[in-house]
Parts: structure tokens; sequence; C-alpha cells
């Protein structure tokens, strides 16, 4: 009937071991096995963003993964993020400029912004551009354009 | 929206992932990058009895030049084309592409074989594909052969590729130094699928653009190469009024659907003008010293 | 941070951010109960069909089912219920049970309950459910509806038609047939879904040995709902509790009692056992509420200077195939009428707004209700107005500006309006957009071939709404709002308060306003919301009412708190009361010396009463409810500005900027009073340009899914400027009006307008919302034609 899998990864930095489900998708796992729930379900067909977790480093829905795929991968979810305190500074500016009100995208953007700011010096445009994959019905997204910007400034300056 | 029950398999080796699909009665479907196949299934839109998961088979990476041209293996993700500079250099016609597939996240785990396989009437690398003629190579058990895109897109998500069959290759075509390349797509959103869009491939030769290849998608059921445009040369002083007219005749070869993003029709003129300023702009690229009369 | 930075008037960002930012959200899905199982429904495909005979048998033995419930297994806990509308007797609504019996009406209709271990297993059982159907006739659209002979979109409905209401002042007529210009247009509104970013969930557990339910909700009126579940499951009042955890987004999508829900609050009581129901993303684009969806016809008619003499406004709206329950689906129409006009001086108006049923979701609210439809009338009307006379349509409103300056006045469209400031806005907004230099790229580029648009939209807003929109409906919905406020032993404040917060940072400005009156740090305020159990009875979050009346209970508590405080005080420091301060979390003297910390007047309260020499002591407890008496609302005011570019061979829209001045009164966060605008317009902008629910003619939804009905995303939205006035409302001790609507109260209209002004050199005017590129090029089309035709 059901068919389990073994898989072993590094979740937050923690290596983890769990029996998945084949169908079981990766944003249920981290929510309702790993109980992190900070990682949000918003539409499950891969178009809103509120699932962002970063996979081996890059942004990916985790509604579009399985979680037998995670095996042997190195994914961060929001919680992970925070612990690092590698996103800290977003996380200031977000709550400075209030770039977010439901709150319930943010740990989606977060993700993005955190892959986006690898990349030096990004235009509004480019920010806007990265960012039109994460739905925000709250913000009207200005804000968040905002806080990206003046952080993607700050981490320039020496 | 929770996915039916199937079972999954994760082979470590090509030979292994072909005898699966070999076995099947056309219930294996194989997870590639997972942005299409995981919504279909989160939307229960299929049951497949078993899904292949493709992504351990070491063989199936890599962006490597051949004598044929740039390889992408059936892993490699959009992201890694896009970052590639090789692809930049040799197949620019990509790189003008995909920026407007998805967006970040979908790019990180799609792949290029993926959306190839898919054929899905709105994607771009349909459309690039057909207008590189690219080399599709498809492996089953016992053998593998390949398919130029041209042939490959046969209706609506209807290909070349048999059920027991598994895309392991695209290979692209180098461009020659003396052609040029124009891409142009309209959607309702950056990152959408395109309501029409259109891929631009010509030869600079003296004062004129030859040998345009413009293929047409997002409005066609397979991406489609323009017979007209082939018969034309553009001159490189050629008005406003010119390549609209050529537009036109161009974008009379399509058979566009009719669907919400519009009629069949309204995706016609729309296309026109989309060839009309894609031509403008290769034309320009192509000779930036001289000035177009309009 | 300072207790001075707490102060009302100053941007302090919201204390839950913090949390949130960290993913520490707990929205009603993150809650985990021991032994919770899972409902999913099987809806009808069909939008209107007798249902003859369901077949459960191979669902219940299906791996992990609890339990496969019909309306009749749910009969026993759960009573009908009927959207009735006091004043508007016409509006009756069939009575409808939490799964449908016999008939299903719309296509999402929850007909059978799956209850199992996993939400997958449960999808799993639900595919195995036999439904025999008989499809009857489905109604569509309004005007099918309207039809003489249509069949009834419910077999329980004699008619399809759910309101015929009129209303006018004045001899409109007279004012038509004397006027030197009128102008007319269709406008049609498609119908939209709210699509809150987290979906509707629910999770109810039910202890039979006490009989208690409780309800975790993502909802935007708990109390509203302690009062309808108690009364449909038959359990006391006291015996059922309702929470709202964090909300992912509500927008007026979550203020209905929705059948579904209903269904798993019953399911709860009936198996005495927790349950959960997450709507998926598709189930949501087929049972949320719907709103919106409208024809207008509007006629308008001026004097020779573009002054307004009269305004003819018929309106037929979408209800749906029940009425919103409780409140009714009759708000969006019924705005749509009355806010015509709402900022203009204008003596004659007549309007009639019919309502017809569908075989649709159910129509309810979505913010801004209504006002938008008739901001977009009022203002398009007038822009053709003023090109038909050649005056600039800045000129023309400011022509038309109500004034205030008297205590109150009413509007043609029966508005009351007091204390506004709409010419002072417009003038800022011209001031803010450089009016003048767009004017000038404007006809500059227009000479190569580019065509952009400036379009302004002046608005009312209806804020703060109280009761006596509901007690005359009989309506069970409480419309004051109320703060328990309480100084607590360790000197720490606590406000209990019955609004609630999805995000509008209400809880905050709270905060602020209490801080700031009794002078202590802002992180010494707790704020209680969205629990039954522990806050006081209220409303709690809709109609723009948080900070304007919840603001307002909250100061007169902290007020009377205050007072209690230094009454106390002086006792203890024998000093008359009237001499001393509170600042920096202490009692200070007349000269500003510190005499005793809150803290140790709070403890020996608590503990040392018997050293207070007074007779009568005050209390340290003080509740206080507001709702507005006098006037049943608080209008607020603003004007808005788009501007966009039209690419008339695509059909394309870019918008390129935006602005916002807005007037709500006092600000107590400016932060917060941006964002809130800033989302509200994004949300009108969405529906001018991309949202659409697509129906088929017999009434299946064709784009209920994320990639095919388009909300506005990052790269298509325009960066958005604000500025404030601030006149204060006598209508409150606080003076703060509402905001959370304004956004998209007029931001729609902005972009009609803008569209309007860009296509004016082809001669073409809009008709259809959203704007899509195939709508521009067919209006283009069929202008062109018209040209060489005529």
């Amino acid at each position: 009937m059901t068919d389990t899998h073994t898989i072993a990864f590094l979740l937050n930095g923690q290596p983890v071991s769990a029996e998945v489900d084949a169908r079981l998708h990766l944003a249920d796992f981290l929510r309702h096995t790993m109980k992190l729930t900070g990682t949000h379900i918003g539409c499950e067909h891969g178009v809103c963003g509120a699932c962002n977790v970063l996979v081996d480093g890059r942004s990916a829905r985790s509604c579009l993964m399985l979680a037998v795929q995670a095996d042997g991968t190195t994914i961060e979810t929001i919680e992970g993020l925070t612990a690092s305190g590698k996103i800290a500074d977003l996380q200031r500016e977000f709550v400075a400029r209030n770039a977010l009100q439901c709150g319930y995208c943010t740990p989606g953007v977060l993700a993005t912004a955190t892959e986006l700011l690898e990349h030096p010096a990004p235009t509004r445009a480019d920010i806007r551009d990265a960012l039109s994959g994460n739905y925000c019905r709250c913000t009207g997204y200005h804000a968040i354009v905002d806080a990206i910007e003046a952080v993607a400034q700050k981490r320039q300056t020496p | 929206m929770k996915a039916p029950i199937f079972t999954y398999k994760r082979p470590e080796h090509l030979g292994e992932a072909l005898d699966l699909l070999a076995d099947n009665d056309g219930g294996t479907q194989v997870l590639a990058g997972g942005q299409s196949l995981m919504a279909t299934l989160n939307m229960r839109l299929s049951s497949p009895a078993e899904l292949v998961d493709i992504n351990r088979i070491a063989a199936l990476r890599g962006i490597e030049p051949r004598d044929t041209g740039i390889r992408l293996g059936a892993l490699v993700r959009h992201a890694d084309v896009l970052a590639s500079a090789t692809v930049a250099q040799h197949v620019p016609l990509l790189a003008l592409a995909l920026p407007h597939v998805a967006h970040m996240a979908v790019r990180n785990r799609g792949t290029t074989c993926g959306s190839l396989a898919l054929a899905d009437p709105s994607a771009e690398m349909p459309a690039v594909a057909v207008t590189l003629n690219a080399d599709i190579v498809l492996a089953k058990k016992g053998g593998q052969r390949t398919v130029p895109a041209r042939g490959f897109f046969q209706g609506l998500y209807q290909t070349a590729r048999q059920d027991d069959e598994m895309i392991t290759e695209v290979v692209f075509p180098v461009a020659s130094t003396d052609e040029l390349f124009g891409f142009a797509e309209l959607s309702r959103r950056h990152g959408d699928f395109a309501t029409v869009g259109v891929a631009v491939r010509a030869v600079k030769v003296e004062n004129r653009l030859d040998n345009i290849e413009v293929t047409i998608f997002g409005s066609e059921a397979t991406p489609l190469l323009s017979k007209t445009a082939s018969s034309f040369a553009i001159a490189a002083n050629a008005s406003d009024k010119i390549l609209g007219d050529m537009a036109i005749a161009i974008a009379d070869d399509m058979e566009p659907m009719d669907n919400h993003q519009g009629r069949g029709e309204t995706k016609r003129r729309q296309g026109a003008t989309l060839i009309r300023r894609t031509l403008r702009d290769v034309l320009q690229r192509a000779f930036l010293e001289q000035t177009a009369l309009s | 941070m300072t207790a001075s930075t707490a102060k009302m008037g100053t941007s302090v960002p919201r204390r839950e951010a913090a949390r949130l930012v960290e993913g520490r959200g707990r929205y009603a899905d993150d809650i985990d109960l021991a032994g919770l199982s899972h409902v999913a429904f099987v809806r009808s495909p069909y939008p209107h069909a007798r249902i003859d005979s369901i077949d459960v048998s191979a669902a219940v033995a299906m791996p992990g089912v609890v339990a496969v419930l019909t309306a009749d297994d749910l009969a026993s806990v759960c009573a009908p219920w009927q959207t009735r509308l006091a004043l508007l007797p016409s509006h009756v609504s069939p009575p409808q049970t939490p799964l449908a019996r016999g008939e299903a009406c719309w296509q999402g209709e929850a007909i059978v309950a799956i209850v199992a271990a996993s939400r997958a297993l449960a999808e799993d059982a639900a595919e195995r459910v036999d439904i025999a159907w008989s499809e009857l006739p489905a109604i569509a659209d309004t005007e099918a509806a309207a039809a003489p002979g249509a069949p009834p979109v419910n077999s329980a409905l004699a008619s399809n038609l759910g309101l015929d209401h009129s209303f006018k002042t004045g001899d409109a007529e007279a004012a038509f047939s004397t006027a030197t210009a009128v102008v007319e247009h269709d406008f049609t509104f498609d119908r939209q879904t709210g699509v809150t970013l987290e979906p509707r969930t629910i999770v109810a557990e039910f202890d039979p040995r006490l009989r208690h339910l409780t309800v975790h909700h993502s909802h935007q009126v708990p109390h509203q709902m302690r009062d309808v579940f108690a009364t449909q499951l038959r359990l006391p009042l006291a015996n059922v509790r309702v929470v709202t955890p964090d909300v992912g987004g509500a927008f007026g999508l979550k203020l209905a009692a929705y059948p579904d829900e209903m269904a798993v609050a019953a399911i709860a009581v009936l198996l005495g056992r927790p349950v959960k129901f997450c709507a998926d993303r598709l189930e949501s684009f087929i049972s949320d509420n719907h709103a919106r969806e409208a024809t207008v016809r509007g006629r308008m008619a001026v004097d020779a200077d573009g002054k307004l003499l009269a305004m003819d406004v018929s309106v037929v709206s979408g209800f749906g195939a029940y009425s919103a329950y409780p409140r009714g689906s009759v708000g969006e129409g019924l705005q749509a009428v009355h806010m015509s006009a709402a900022p203009y001086r204008m003596a004659n108006f007549r309007g009639r707004v019919r309502g017809y049923y569908q075989n649709k979701a159910p129509s309810g609210v979505l913010r801004a209700v209504g006002q938008p439809i008739a901001t977009t009338v009022t203002e398009q009307l007038l822009d053709l107005a003023a090109r038909q006379l050649n005056i600039d349509p800045a000129e023309i409103r400011r022509r038309n500006y109500v004034d205030t300056a008297t205590a109150s006045a009413r509007s043609a469209g029966g508005i009351i309006l007091s204390e506004l400031s709409l010419e002072r806005c417009h003038e800022r907004l011209l001031k803010l957009m450089d009016y003048e230099a767009l004017r000038r790229r404007q006809a500059e580029l227009r000479k190569s071939g580019v065509y952009r648009g400036i379009g302004l939209a002046a608005f009312i807003e209806q804020t703060a709404v109280g009761p006596s929109l509901y007690g005359p409906q009989n309506v069970r919905t409480s419309a004051q709002e109320a703060c328990r406020l309480t100084l607590e032993p360790d000197g720490g404040l606590r406000c209990a308060t019955s609004i609630t917060d999805q995000g509008q940072g209400t809880r905050t400005a709270l905060a602020q306003i209490i801080a700031d009156e009794l002078g202590v740090h802002l992180d010494t305020v707790e704020i209680a919301t969205g629990d039954t159990q522990s806050t006081p009875f209220g409303g709690g979050a809709w109609a723009s009412r948080g900070v304007a009346l919840g603001g307002e209970a909250a100061l007169r508590a902290v007020r009377r708190l205050k007072q209690n405080v230094l009454t106390i005080a002086g006792s203890l420091l024998q000093t008359d009361a009237a001499a001393l301060q509170l600042k920096g979390g202490n009692v200070l003297s007349a000269a500003g010396l510190a005499q005793m910390s809150l803290a140790d007047l709070a403890a020996t309260v608590a503990f040392k009463a018997h050293l207070i020499p007074l007779t009568e002591l005050p209390s340290l407890e003080i509740t206080e409810s507001f709702a507005p008496r006098e006037q049943p609302y608080v209008a607020a005011n603003g004007i808005q500005a788009a501007h966009v570019e039209v690419d008339p061979e695509l059909g394309t829209i870019r918008v390129l900027d935006f602005w916002v001045v807005d007037d709500c009164g006092r600000v107590i966060n400016p932060l917060l009073v941006d964002e809130q605008i800033r989302g509200g317009v994004v949300q009108g902008i969405g529906a001018a340009l991309y949202e659409q629910c697509i129906y088929s003619a017999d009434g299946q939804l064709e784009n209920g899914s994320l990639a095919d009905y388009l909300v506005p995303m990052a790269s298509e939205m325009p960066d958005i400027r604000i500025a404030h006035m601030e006149t204060p409302t006598s209508a409150t001790t606080l003076g703060a009006r509402g905001v959370g609507e304004a956004g998209t109260v007029a931001a729609a209209a902005a972009i009609w307008t803008a569209v309007n002004d860009a296509l004016s050199p082809f001669d073409a005017t809009m008709t259809a919302q959203p704007f899509t590129p195939e709508r521009v090029l067919d209006r283009l089309a069929a202008s062109s034609q018209n040209e060489s035709e005529g």
C-alpha cells in the first residue's frame, strides 16, 4: 500500500533521519513530522512561494519536492536561517519597515531574499524580478523591496 | 491537495531507470525537477503507479561541449544553464530565453530536458529547441535514438517520446559568428507562461539579414517554425512598414488556440507585433552604425 | 527603545513582527492536538444538481478513515441557518445546512465530509464516495438569473431576485433634462475572490464530559462565531470558546460563517474528538466567498462649468448560491449605489440595485465592500464629463468637492460626511505627483506614439462602522469594540481587547495609546486579542475599525485607569492627585520628582491595600466599550492617482507610478498606516488589471488555481508614494479614523481613469474590469471601427 523510505540529511545544520511515505511532500514533512512550522503552504502547486526553503543553498518550493528527495541534501528552513544569524540584518530591516503584515509569506520571501543577496548590488527592478515568484497579499511589495534594497546597500559598505 | 499513492524508485544508474521504464505499462513517470510533475500530482491530475527519480544518475549531469554542440544532460537545471558561461557564449538564444522561465526557485530545480519532455505549449525551452533544431536524445532499454527538435513536438503535450523512453540529453548547436538571435514573450506577469512568444535566428550577410527563422510559441499547440519567414531577407535599412508587413505575413502561419489568454486572432495580432519588434531589435544589433528609415 | 518612542504618532515597529520574521508564527494549521483527525470534503462537481443518492460504503472501508458523514448525520447536532435581514425582508436566502441536503447549488458546495487520520487518507477516501446526481439547469450570470421564466438557482427559492432596492434624493430626471452635458457609461466588474495566502482553516475540539467546544479559527470575528457555533450546535454560549491564532490574511473573506467550517465544528461535537480542516488552494477558489460581481449603468449630468447636477446609477449585483451568513450578501451592491459621488456636492441622485442569486459560490464581502465600484463609476463619469467640456480632470474635481466646514453633510447617496479635507488632499496630491509636469510629458510622448495616462480618484471611505448597520437588521454581530485594561501587580499593563489583528498592527497602536497616556515603556504593555474566553465582547476586525474604535475604547480605559492610579497615589503620598503626573513608569510630583513606581503602587494595591487611606478603593482594572453613537460610522477621505502606459499594439498596461494622499484623522503609527494603504492599493490594482473568476455559461469555474487566477505580483506593481493629512474626527476622543480599506476603495478607480486617459486619443473607453490585453485591443478595434464607419 503506502511505500515508505528512510532518509538521512542535514536539516538546519543537524543530521536527521526519518522514515517517510513516498508521497509526503517536503513542506508537510518539515511542518508536521519535524514540527518546523515556519515554512508555510499557500497553494501546493508551486506558484505562491510561501513554502520556499533552501536546498543545497538554493531556494526551492518545498511543496514540489518529495520528502524522500531530501535524502542526502542540506536543507535550511526559516528556523535554521534564524538560528545561524545569517539573515539577522534582513529580519531587522523587515521588522523596522513593516515589510510584513500577516507574516504568512515572509519565510518564503526571506528564503528568496537570501539567495538574491548572494548577488551584489541588485537594483529595485532586480529585487522585484527576484520576488516575482513570492505572492504577498498584505504589503503590496513596496516595503519588502525597500527592506531588501537597504540590506543590499548595507552589506556593500564594509 | 495531497498526492495519490505511488511507489517510488531511485535508481543510481541509467540502466536501472530504463529497465523500470520498460517494465511498466505506461504507469511509470520520470521525476527530474518535479516542477510540473509534482504540481499535477498534488492536484491529483495524474496518478502514476510509480515514480522513477533520476536525480542520482551521475551520467545525466553536466553541460559539456561536444563536436555537434553544447550538451545538456537530463539533470541540468535551468539555473545551471543561466549561469553557464559556455552557454552564454555558444548558445545565446538560451541565455535570452531563460530569464522568462518561471521564477528563481523553479529554475533551481526544473530541468531543460524536463521542459522538453512535458512540451507545454507556453514553455520557452521547446521553442528555443525548435529554433535551433537541437538534437534530443531518447534512451530506452536496449538502445537510444536522436530526434531533432523540429520532429519531436507532435501535438499538444505530445512528443515523439514513447512511454518506455526517457530524454537523457539535448544537444544545442553552437552559434556561428554571423548568427544573431532575438527573443520576446508576452505574458500577463513576469514568469507566467507565455500568451505568445517569438524566438528568432538570423544570419548577417553583408548588408542584410538572411536565413531568417522565426518560431512562434505560446499560442500554438507546438512551437511553430514559420515557413514564410525563411523566404525573407531584411535589408539593413528596412523601414518599419517593411518589417510590419513581413511580420504580418509570418504571423499568418500561426495556428493560434483560443483560451483564457485570448482568442486566437488576438494572439495573431499580438504575435505580429512581437515579431516585428524582435526583427527590429535583431536588425539594430546586427547593423549598429546604420539607422533605419521609419 | 525609550519610552518617548512609544508616543502616539510615531512609527513604532510591531512587536509580533520579530516573531513572525523568525518563522515563529502560530497559524491554525500549526496547531496540533492529541488525537487530531483531518477533514476533507466531497464537493459538488456540478453548479446545480439534485443529489439522488450517496453511497459511502467504499469510502468508509478505506485506510485511516474515522467517519464519512452526510447532511443527515450532522442534523442531530447542527441546526440549519438562514440569512435574514430585518430591513430587507425580500432578501431571502434558503435555509442552509453544513453539508448540502438533496440539492447542490454551486460547483464546490460541500456534500460529504471524510474524517481520517491524515488529509491525504481523507482525500483517498473521498475519491471512493459514490454520488448519483441529476443535473439541474444552472444559472451563471445575472442576466440569465433575471430573465423571465428563469429556472430557480435553488428549488427552495420562488425567484432568483434577492434584492431590489431604490434610493433617491432631489429630482434626478429634471436635472438630466436641463443639464449642459450628460455622460453615460456601462461598467462591468468581474467576480473576484480574496485569495488569502493562508487558506481558511479551523480546528475544533469538543469535550463531551463538560460539553465544551473550543474552536481555533482563522477568522476575523471570534465573538460572532462563538455566538453562531453556540446557536447552531445548541450549546450554551458559556460552553463555547473561539480562539483566533495568527491569521495569514483575511480581507473580509474570513468574516462569514462558512458551511464547511460549521460542518467541522459539528463533527467535533458529533464524534467527541478533535478535527482540523484546512481548505486547500483549489477548494478555496470554489468555496471561499467571492465578491464584487456587478454590472452598472451610470449617468451623470453636469452644468457648463462642470458642476455635478445629478447621477443615476443602476447596479446589478451577483449573489451566488446563498446569501453569506450572518451579514448577507447585500453589502457590495448597496454600497455600490449609496457611495456614489460621496466626495462631491450634488443635489440629485437616483440609484437602484438589484441582486440575483446564481449557481456560483456565495458572494460575501471583500475589502472596501462595494466602495471600489461606486468610486470607479463616479470618477470615470467625471472624467468623461471633463473630456466633453474640455475641463482638466483635476480641475473638475476641485470644483465639486463637498465642503464640510459645517458639522456634517449628507451626500446625495445618503452618506454622512463631516470634518473632511478633500480640497487639501487634492492640492497635496497634485504637488506630490507634480501633476503639471506629468501632463506635459504625456503630451510630448503622445507625439512619438507613446500613450501614457494619468488618472485621479477622490474617495470617501466608510470607517469605524458601528451597530446601526447590523442591529436594525437583526444580525447578531457586535459592532462595538471593548478594552479591559489592568495594571498588574508587577506594574505591567494588560489590555484585553475585542479587536483582532491579522497583520494590520492594531495591537501595536493600542499599546502606543496606553503607553503614551501612562508614560510607560511600550514593552510593559501586553495586548491580548482573539480569545473569546479572555477578551471583552465586541466586534473584531472589518470595516476599518481597529484603531478608530478599539483605540478609542483603549484610550477611554487608560484615562480612567490613570485617574484611579493618581487618586491612589495621591492618597498614599498625601498630596492632591491633580498635582501628580506619570512618566517613565513612575508617579512624579508637581516638581517632577519620582515619588513611587507604578510597580510599587500596583503591588501595594494587590498585597497591601490596608495601607491605602481611601474608603473606596478605585479599581486598577477598567473596561470600556465604544461604538459610534451620533453617526453610524466615521467617514474618511483621500485622493489617489495612477500613472500608466498602455501599449496599443499588445494591449498591455504598465503601472509606472502611484500616489495616495489619505486623511484618516489622527495617525497613531504612520508606518502601520502607510503599509495598510499600500497593501490596499495593490489589491485595487489587481482588481483593475488582473483578477477575475472566469465561469462558463453553465456555472463551472474555469480558472480556479493560482496559475490561472492572476493575483498581483511584485514585478508588475509600482512604488506607491503616500502623504498624510490629519483632520481629527470629533466623533471620538482619540480622533483617529479608520484606514484599512482606503487603498482598495479608490485604487481600481485610479487605474480606470488613468487607462482611459491613455486611450483618449483613440476615443476608446474601457468598460470591463479587469483590463486584460484582449479587452484593451477589442476596445481599440471597436472605436477605430466606429471611426471608419462614422
